[in-house]
């Protein structure tokens, strides 16, 4: 048996607005190994965000487990949950909103240390968050500086620090290329690559990204609508996409090349809206293949191949 | 890439956020003109009694009435024969003080307040603000009438007066703040690194809502001594004969017609006084957003 | 496509244009000397990171460089053959919508929320067209039908349509009084893959339909790949290599363009280890002496730090500003296989 750090058995997390009831994530089972980079891929509202932070509990799911190392941390009380963040962190997207304005880089750094109290002596807490600064790339003379100074990199490097400080075991990566320029987002995707290698540490990848997840990921999650419609590694899914879903994004991508180009598969229509679904398949009314039966129930996630996933009622 | 960076120049000098929101202000002109006659203003209250003596200049001066501007009395004499100048001087003192601890006493109950409302919500907000709600109902000088006549006339009890009367701009205003500040996702960011309620509420929301408080903070100094004016104005502040402004005003005005400067003089003074407290929020509005930064 | 072509065949023309932000602290050069032409029925892609001065130049081009702060301190910018930069700006409005229309980033505050979109499609037909109040609202319905929306919406709010439809509102009104040319700055940006998809299809069979010409104004290469003819990549408010499509990603020349793609994943190898370039762009209010590429380029020589690199030539269509193609051995060691 593979060595499975969190496992995901039938999240839920739905909000009550004044249309109804939005199901923002509506029924996520997934498992990730150790040291693996699990990448979620989606279109925005597709609740992959939320799903991230629903495993944090920093939002709180309205029914699932989630299984970190075994334990169902949604049964924890606050005090544990506290304490259990040392080994689970989260990347935000945005390194300008995610960012205190008014502490300095030391301080932004060494806060979770001084939340959990880990490191009391000051000298050495400095010391620590030079080591920290030097592990992301942040030259010593920034220490004192304020995010605002800084350029997006700079400050995404110093959200990476900040998820290390703690030596936790599984970070979730929300989005945390997508507000940089290209060739930083290299650099950040470089960081934490060798990050994952030298300290060992699984990923949830969170990205809209096809070509960034598709380059970091070992496995990859295909959400629309709330849902999961396709789970495969990586190779596999490019390869072979087998929901028209999957295959209608990796067709959208632009490829920076003027060889090997994908066929163009233009969905028609959008995103509906996630407010009181029906009970078929959310991407029916979007699907070129769609028949009578993908409009009159769901379809459930199978596995059609080894380690291949998908909830599509068209792929036998 | 980080190791030829450390080469190249030591740390630069720590600029603190308020250094910045100083140099800021220091290039709004009218906010700097408005904190030197605050600064003036403030002088002119503590000095007072160093520059001129009130016993001689006044007590012991009485006698000619009702003298206009003059050399030896440059804003004239009143009914009583007390030299303007030097009772306009001295009611820097008591204006200033009196707005002084209205507001704190504001700021005190105002800003808790505002911050568990908007941090708790529910039930909590709900009763804050509805309390609240009311006492922005009433005419605030009407509470300010209704407290003085219930506590006695004195120069505590005009202070707590005003001091209540803009405790509900306080808690609107940090709510409000809180209310923004709270859904930043630095906040989220600080509780997914385990952070408890209260290292929040004082690391990373409160030192945020500080702008709207200082600027709010300063347009209430200005308000709250038009309020100790216009209660002594009515005769429920200062207890006389202390020279307070509103009360001169209220003295003045039996002699409006042929001495208007009895009027005149304290009136400039107030109307100054709070202009500049004005020109100074205005400024730090503008220096303290950081939108503007660029 | 080559030099020879004639002159009405051009509908845009820019030369040497510079542009300064003038503020409390600094003087900002956003633009430093860069030439574009743009021909007839022909798509420009203006590629470059945040900073490069893309937008910056579709402002310039518009005439549109906010007051008080920025300047244009040299150059010429010929449109149609009218020099828009000497114009006024009565005669500026004229154009503006008319001859030359521009699509921002973000529909969502392009849009008037407080009118409905057949409204917002009218006005400008109004303004140019002088169609009277009701063939003006005909007309918007038609738009809104060549973008894929049914006419019938044209009574509604911008609140009511989702990101993609909004856009493609943004676009309707850009082309509404049939453009010579539209700048399409990043319009893309803000939208999912799938609807960027719709929106890119429907911009180029647009620009097919009414003859326009197009300056795609991005930062992804894969989108140039897609719908341009020819491409500028910009760097610090240079132009550093420009040519047609086949020219830029066949046959790259200059360092930055190289580091750009190498930055990129590869969607068909994901093995591929990504090369970012180091460091960080410039601050465009104290650029590097010389080559502004030069202290994140890594065959950058002494020589580099000298004199900002003209233009040297590769073929009729290809140019590349950097020095080190001085030396006829020269190349960078990206190859297209």
């Amino acid at each position: 048996m593979a060595d499975k750090i969190l496992e995901v058995n039938h999240l839920k997390k739905y909000f009550d607005t004044p249309r109804g009831v939005l199901h923002a994530v509506d029924d996520v089972s997934f498992s990730i190994e150790r040291g693996k980079t699990l990448g979620v891929v989606g279109e925005s509202g597709c609740g992959k965000s939320t799903t991230g932070r629903a495993i944090l509990r920093l939002i709180e799911p309205t029914s699932g487990e989630v299984l970190f190392e075994g334990k169902n941390i949604l049964e924890l009380n606050k005090k544990q949950m506290r304490h259990l963040r040392q080994e689970m962190q989260i990347i935000f997207q945005d390194p300008y909103s995610s960012l205190d304005p008014r502490k300095s880089i030391a301080e932004l750094i060494a806060e979770p240390l001084e939340i959990h109290g880990i490191i009391k002596d000051k000298k050495e807490r400095e010391k620590r968050v030079l080591e920290l600064m030097e592990t992301v790339g942040l030259a010593e003379r920034l220490v004192n500086t304020y995010p605002h100074e800084l350029d997006g990199g700079r400050r995404q490097r110093i959200g990476i620090a900040r998820a290390l400080a703690l030596n936790p075991k599984f970070i979730v990566c929300d989005e945390p290329v997508s507000a940089l320029d290209v060739s930083i987002q290299a650099q950040i995707l470089n960081l934490l690559e060798e990050l994952q290698e030298k300290l060992g540490l699984t990923y949830i990848f969170i990205t809209h990204d096809l070509s960034v997840v598709n380059h970091f990921a070992d496995d990859i999650a295909v959400m629309y609508l709330g849902q999961l419609v396709e789970k495969a590694e990586s190779e596999a899914l490019f390869e072979k996409p087998l929901h028209p879903y999957t295959e209608a994004l990796l067709s959208a991508i632009p490829v920076p090349s003027l060889r090997n180009r994908r066929k163009r598969i233009v969905l028609k229509g959008e995103i509906t809206s996630p407010v009181n679904l029906p009970e078929c398949c959310h991407f029916a009314p979007r699907c070129p293949y769609a028949t009578e039966e993908c409009f009159a129930s769901s379809p459930e996630l199978r596995e059609v191949e080894p380690n291949h996933f998908v909830a599509c009622h068209k792929v036998k | 890439m980080s190791k030829n960076m450390k080469a190249t120049s030591a740390k630069p000098k720590k600029r603190s956020q308020f250094q910045e929101t100083m140099r800021r202000l220091s290039k709004n002109r009218s906010a700097m003109l408005g904190l030197a006659i605050i600064l003036v203003v403030i002088l002119i209250s503590v000095g007072a009694s160093i520059f001129y003596d009130y016993d001689t200049q006044v007590i012991a001066q009485v006698g000619d009435r009702l003298v206009k501007p003059c050399w030896q009395h440059p804003f004239g004499t009143d009914e009583l024969g007390r030299d303007i100048f030097t009772r306009v001087l001295y009611g820097a003192r008591y204006s200033l003080s009196v707005s002084f601890v209205a507001v704190l006493v504001s700021l005190i109950i105002g800003v808790p307040l505002g911050a568990i409302a908007g941090f708790c919500g529910g039930v909590i907000e709900n009763l804050i603000m509805r309390f609240n709600d009311i006492l922005l109902a009433l005419p605030s000088i009407f509470t300010a009438i209704a407290i003085v006549s219930a506590l006695g006339k004195s120069t505590l009890n005009l202070m707590i007066a005003v001091g209540v009367c803009s405790i509900c701009t306080f808690t609107q205003v940090t709510r409000s703040a809180v209310l923004t500040v709270r859904n930043n996702e630095y906040v989220e960011a600080a509780r997914a690194l385990g952070a408890t309620n209260l290292h929040i509420i004082f690391q990373h929301i409160l030192p945020n809502c500080l702008a709207p408080i200082i600027v709010q903070t300063t347009f209430r100094m200005g308000q709250a001594i038009i309020s100790a004016a216009s209660l002594s104005f009515l005769g429920l502040g200062i207890p006389l004969p202390a020279p307070e402004w509103g009360a001169m005003l209220s003295a003045g005005r039996n002699y409006l017609l042929g001495y208007s400067y009895m009027t005149m003089f304290p009136g400039l003074a107030l109307l100054i006084t709070v202009i500049a407290f004005n020109m100074v929020g205005d400024g730090l509005r503008d220096a303290l957003d950081p939108k503007l930064k660029h | 496509m080559s030099e020879i072509m004639k002159n009405d065949d051009i509908v845009l023309q820019v030369e040497d244009l510079r542009v300064e932000y003038h503020t409390d602290e600094s003087l900002v050069k956003a633009v430093n000397g860069i030439d574009l032409t743009v021909r007839r029925n022909q798509t420009l892609g203006l590629v470059g990171e945040t900073g490069a001065g893309k937008t910056t130049t579709a402002l310039s081009i518009m005439n549109l460089i906010p007051d008080q702060v920025g300047v244009i301190a040299g150059g010429s910018i010929t449109l149609e053959g009218k020099k828009t930069l000497e114009m006024s700006d009565e005669e500026m409005n004229h154009i503006r919508g008319k001859d030359v229309a521009m699509i921002f980033q973000d529909p969502m505050t392009a849009l008037n929320p407080v009118t409905t979109v057949g409204d917002q499609i009218a006005e400008a037909l109004r303004i140019h067209e002088g169609l009277d109040k009701k063939a003006a609202a005909e007309k918007a319905g038609k738009m809104l039908e060549v973008v894929g929306i049914p006419a019938e919406r044209a009574n509604e709010y911008p609140h009511q349509f989702s990101g993609g439809m909004k856009q493609r509102v943004v676009i309707a009104i850009g082309l509404s009084c049939n453009p010579h040319l539209l700048i399409a700055d990043e319009p893309t940006t803000a939208l999912d893959v799938t609807i960027q998809a719709q929106v890119l299809e429907i911009m180029q069979e647009l620009k097919e339909k009414f003859q326009m010409s197009m300056i795609m104004i991005t930062h992804d290469l894969g989108i140039v790949a897609e719908i341009c003819d020819e491409v500028s990549v910009m760097y610090a408010g240079r132009i550093v290599e420009h040519g047609t499509l086949e020219d830029v990603f066949e046959h790259t020349k200059h360092p930055y363009t190289e580091g750009l793609f190498n930055s990129l994943p590869d969607i068909n190898d994901r093995s591929r280890k990504l090369t970012p370039i180091p460091g960080l762009m410039p601050d465009p209010a104290n650029l590097p002496q010389g080559c502004a590429f030069a202290p994140r380029c890594r065959y950058a020589t002494e020589e580099c730090t000298k004199a900002v690199p003209e233009k040297r030539w590769i073929s009729d269509t290809h140019y590349v500003a950097c020095s080190a193609y001085d030396d006829p051995a020269f190349h960078i060691e990206r190859k297209v296989d």
